[in-house]
């Protein structure tokens, strides 16, 4: 018998095992990825029980599908977008509306003209390395994260916490990539305002106008 | 290039996809224009922030009961014979 590292196999090998009918290698996918899922519901939902919910929701839906996955995407776009629509059912049953897709619920002004300038403009007081462990750190990230419309707010946990490119973010969201652009800038721009205000140093404000340019 | 345009590229910036001569021009703009360039590290510090922040625990006893879950589905996929 050979011992076989499930550890150093990449997804595809995993997902090529799995589908073949080894157990060893889903619990390897799975404990991969679920502490990622979790973490990406938890920031979508701010609910443990949902958060649970969408994590075991995902896998189960893996498990189910995954005979259809023919890997053009790759395994971690694949799972992030099961993921991504369990949160948003959630989102939208919370609301009290049918299960829209995210392209349905794009306003039709959402373009570069209309994105808001930065209002509170001033260096930080701390690096980002000496915030990241505090507790209310978090606590204001979070919040920030709250007040971001879900659609802006899960490209920007794609893009940019999760890591995938605007390309991967496109597809595992069923939309276009300008559409993901704008979404994205948006989400940047909302958090970089919110954080800014109480992570900024007020005796440094900056004020834009009058420009020097213009 | 005006405030504007460089809010418009802004992404394209931070995430190091814009082209050169466009970089240039972004850069050259940023050295004259002080709340450009702070808007520009905000920006940055505001994503890596997000990206370094300790993501929520998933807790033990709901990965137990997941996983029994999961071996339970994977037995009605592929029954023992
Ligand atoms: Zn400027």
């Amino acid at each position: 018998m050979t011992i076989r590292s499930t550890s150093e196999t990449p997804d595809d090998g995993l997902v090529r095992l799995a589908k073949a009918g080894d157990l060893e290698a889903f619990e390897a996918l799975t404990g991969r990825y679920e502490q990622r899922i979790y973490a990406l519901a938890m920031r979508m939902l701010r609910q443990e029980q949902d958060a649970e919910d969408v994590t075991q929701q995902t896998f189960l839906s893996v498990l189910e599908n995954l005979d259809g996955f023919r890997g053009e995407a790759s395994f971690s776009t694949w799972i992030l977008r099961i993921a991504s629509h369990a949160a948003l059912k959630i989102i939208r049953k919370r609301k009290g509306l049918n299960t829209v897709s995210l392209e349905e619920a794009t306003e039709p002004s959402e373009t570069l003209n209309s994105i808001p300038h930065p209002e509170f403009i001033a260096d930080w007081r701390h690096s980002p390395a000496a915030l990241v462990e505090r507790n209310e750190v978090r606590r204001l990230l979070d919040d920030a994260l709250t007040r971001l419309d879900e659609k802006h707010r899960l490209v920007f946990l794609l893009r940019d916490v999760e890591g995938l490119s605007i390309q991967e973010t496109a597809a595992a969201l069923d939309l276009g990539e300008a559409n993901v652009k704008v979404r994205l800038l948006r989400a940047r721009l909302q958090l970089r305002e919110e954080l800014t205000r109480v992570l900024g140093d007020p005796g440094r404000q900056l004020v834009r106008s009058p420009h020097p340019h213009e | 290039m005006k405030c504007e345009e460089l809010l418009a590229m802004l992404n394209e910036y931070v995430d190091g996809t814009v082209d050169p001569a466009v970089c240039e021009e972004f850069e050259k703009h940023m050295a004259g224009c002080n709340p450009c360039q702070v808007v520009v590290d905000n920006i940055r510090q505001t994503i890596t922030l997000y990206r370094d922040g300790q993501p929520y625990a998933m807790p033990v006893q709901f990965r137990e009961k997941m996983h029994d879950a999961l071996r339970k589905k994977w037995k009605e996929k592929f029954p023992v014979r």
